[in-house]
């Protein structure tokens, strides 16, 4: 039977709202910088689509958010909103950290962000990356030093 | 459905097995390797795809329980600070190490005679010298030769780059005394025996895309399978089955397809890692064995060693290699060696590494408070993305007998095959040394005119390092193994992987556990003609 209800492995509705009011903290955009915040769309849909294996650990955090704000968090004012997100990092850390992890992960691959970080939007293979040598004649005081390992015989 | 005998049966075609199976083929005998895993590919790895980086904590994380894939058994943690990391496939933990190749020291054998703790092994650097050579000619190790904290050894191809990171650190290390070399690295720096260089990816830990870091599924495999060693995957063994005689005579198996199977083997050959070879010899348990199988001195799953890690990280006002080149690049053996004044028996060594990638650099710096949620979020970023540094210490975790696996009661694989527990806690010697080596680590990073430095003592998700569960030892009641590999129980059953180490070092023991996987399968060789008697 078709059902309008979401997959049981996707946020519903409201909790998508409270993880939108929660990474629009914590990311927002920089006018200066040129950069989207974390509700950008492409952002935010990466968002929903990544979460894999944290969905249960992400819903006991979205919870507890809005068991901390008693309510909705997105119903409250701003600054209202910021101070519980404040109170859940400061009590609650490994539960900040999931709602850190599904964010970053996605935004920082986003193409813009990448690239105003001076990243290529690619992956490393298969062009790789320069390293330089460095300087090997910065080893000469460790030869000079001579053996440290113990005799045994 | 009864299988053909023969003449030798491996289990797992990780580090060790691969290293034992490529060193017997020239006996010609008949020999398969069981494999729980399939063959990794390549063209999957992480780094061949934009999301590299969120990759590494799905598919391809360190933690079994967390990756939950097929090929994984699942392992309780709830009982230790320090959780397991593996990978479970053709290549085994190589397809996900660092590629840091650095040997036991001539003094890691003899630390009963010289610091008076645990037991000497019963063999000597010397008598592994050989086989450690000849494991570096067959992974490709890229070193640079005169390194003072070791013997003499040769280089294969030069070493990987020193890059920003490597010299920043090493002139700290200078003004301040300590010894620093760059690393051996099962990294092929040039081409080597049908192996790309490396291109500097970044991402060794999590399978090499390019192929040029080490890893037997690239290496001694396909020799090994040149020489018709047949190696059959996604079959995880169960037990092993024995004999009137006390022999083993085979192993049962479940196929892709989870049929239950028995093998039947003249010689059985354990090469599963330090969790799962006691696992799987505790899970043998029968009338005739009935504490498990090889466990007549009670020590099977005990003795387990990590290497606690503490890693100490900071960050400088001016670029360096960020996220790019192999992560690991220079070591330092200076508090490697017993010095009684700083309250700790044996010791430690460093490994300094680059940078890290911008999620991962985001996520350290939300969680280590340096990078605030809103307004200030993106200016701080750029002070941390690619100015950072550090460094984790591999401490030398000394054997305990209270640090063991044993078969959980209640959890189990998906075949129904009891899953590991493991119960283990750090001893005040390690924890004395990973204080130390945090306090040092951070005068270091000082030095170099860090900033912003944190650390983590003990990183949690640092489990890689398995060892001691199934000692090697020339006494019966106190070993498991005796001092070429074989059982003391059962006469044609022999261990190779890290179960067997007495001691576990101060540092990354694949080299070790190759080197020994090698003298083993030349012992078996030597000894053929009167090998159970």
């Amino acid at each position: 039977m078709f059902s309008l209800l979401p997959a049981v492995d996707e946020l519903t509705g409201p909790e998508q709202e409270t993880l939108r009011c929660v990474v629009s903290h914590m990311i927002p955009p920089s006018e200066e910088l040129g950069l989207p915040g974390a509700t950008d769309p492409a952002i935010f849909a990466d968002i929903l689509r990544s979460i894999g294996r944290d969905l249960p650990a992400l819903r006991r955090s979205l919870q507890t958010v809005n068991e901390m704000a008693g309510g909705p968090l997105n119903t409250l004012p701003s600054s209202e909103q910021s101070a519980v997100l404040g109170t859940l990092r400061s009590s609650h850390a490994d539960l900040a950290g999931i709602l850190e992890t599904v964010t970053v992960r996605c935004y920082y691959r986003d193409d813009r962000v990448m690239t105003s970080l001076g990243m290529e939007a690619r992956p490393p293979f298969p062009l790789g990356f320069e390293v330089p040598q460095g300087d090997w004649s910065l080893l000469e005081p460790v030869r000079l030093r001579g053996k440290i390992y113990r005799d045994v015989d | 459905m009864r299988n053909e005998t023969v003449d030798v049966l491996i289990i797992g075609a990780g580090a060790s097995g691969a290293a034992v199976a490529w060193s017997l083929a020239d006996t010609k005998m008949r020999i398969l390797c069981l494999e729980q895993g399939d063959w990794p590919r390549s063209s999957d790895f992480p780094s061949a795809s934009r999301d590299w980086e969120a990759q590494q904590s799905e598919d391809y994380s360190i933690s079994p329980n967390r990756r939950g894939l097929a090929a994984d058994y699942p392992i309780n943690e709830d009982d230790t600070p320090i959780k397991i990391a593996n990978y479970n496939g053709v290549g085994g933990g190589t397809v996900f190490y660092a590629g840091h190749f650095p040997r036991l020291h001539p003094s890691d054998f003899r630390v009963r005679t010289l610091d008076g703790v645990a037991d000497d092994w019963p063999i000597d650097y010397r008598t592994l010298e050989p086989f450690y050579a000849l494991n570096d000619q067959m992974m490709g190790v890229a070193s640079l030769a005169g390194d003072p904290a070791y013997p003499p050894k040769e280089a294969i191809m030069p070493p990987i780059p020193l890059g920003l990171t490597g010299e920043k650190l090493g002139k700290a290390m200078n003004d301040l005394g300590w010894h620093w070399w760059p690393s051996d690295s099962a990294i092929t720096t040039q081409e080597y025996q049908g192996r790309a260089p490396c291109i500097n990816l970044g991402l060794c830990g999590a399978g090499c895309a390019q192929g040029a870091k080490a890893s037997t599924d690239v290496t001694y495999w396909p020799e090994a399978v040149r020489a018709r060693i047949e190696l059959r995957t996604r079959c995880r063994v169960s037990r092993i089955e024995t004999n009137s005689d006390g022999m083993a005579t085979g192993a049962y198996y479940f196929d892709p397809a989870g049929q239950e199977r028995f093998q039947p083997a003249e010689i059985v050959i354990m090469a599963c890692n330090g969790i799962g070879t006691p696992r799987i010899l505790l899970n043998s348990a029968s009338e005739r064995f009935p504490t498990g199988l090889a466990n007549a001195s009670g020590l099977v799953g005990k003795n387990l060693m990590f290497h606690p890690y503490a890693q100490i990280r900071g960050h400088f006002d001016e670029p360096l290699d960020g996220y790019r080149g192999p992560p690991i690049c220079v070591w330092s053996m200076e508090f490697y060696e017993t010095d009684p004044a700083r309250g700790f028996k044996r010791g430690y060594s460093y490994q300094f590494s680059r940078g890290l990638g911008p999620v991962r650099t985001a996520i350290n710096g939300l969680a280590d408070g340096l990078l605030p949620w809103g307004e200030g979020h993106h200016a701080a970023f750029r002070r941390l993305f690619c100015r950072s540094a550090g460094m984790v210490s591999i401490c030398e975790d000394l054997p305990e007998e209270i640090n063991r696996v044993t078969l959980d009661p209640h959890l189990k694989d998906a075949n129904g095959i009891p899953a590991p527990k493991i119960t283990y806690r750090i001893g005040e010697n390690t924890q004395r040394m990973l204080d130390h080596s945090v306090a040092r680590g951070i005068e270091i990073l000082k030095t170099a005119g860090a900033r912003d430095i944190t650390y983590r003592s003990p990183l949690p998700y640092a489990g890689w390092h398995l060892m001691g569960t199934a000692r090697m030892g020339k006494d019966p009641r106190r070993s498991v193994v005796n001092e070429w590999g074989r059982a003391h129980d059962v006469k044609n059953l022999f261990i190779v992987d890290g179960s067997i180490f007495v001691t576990s070092g101060g540092v990354n023991p694949t080299a070790t556990i190759q080197a020994v996987a090698l003298y083993i399968a030349d012992q078996i060789k030597t000894r053929i003609y009167d090998l159970f008697s």
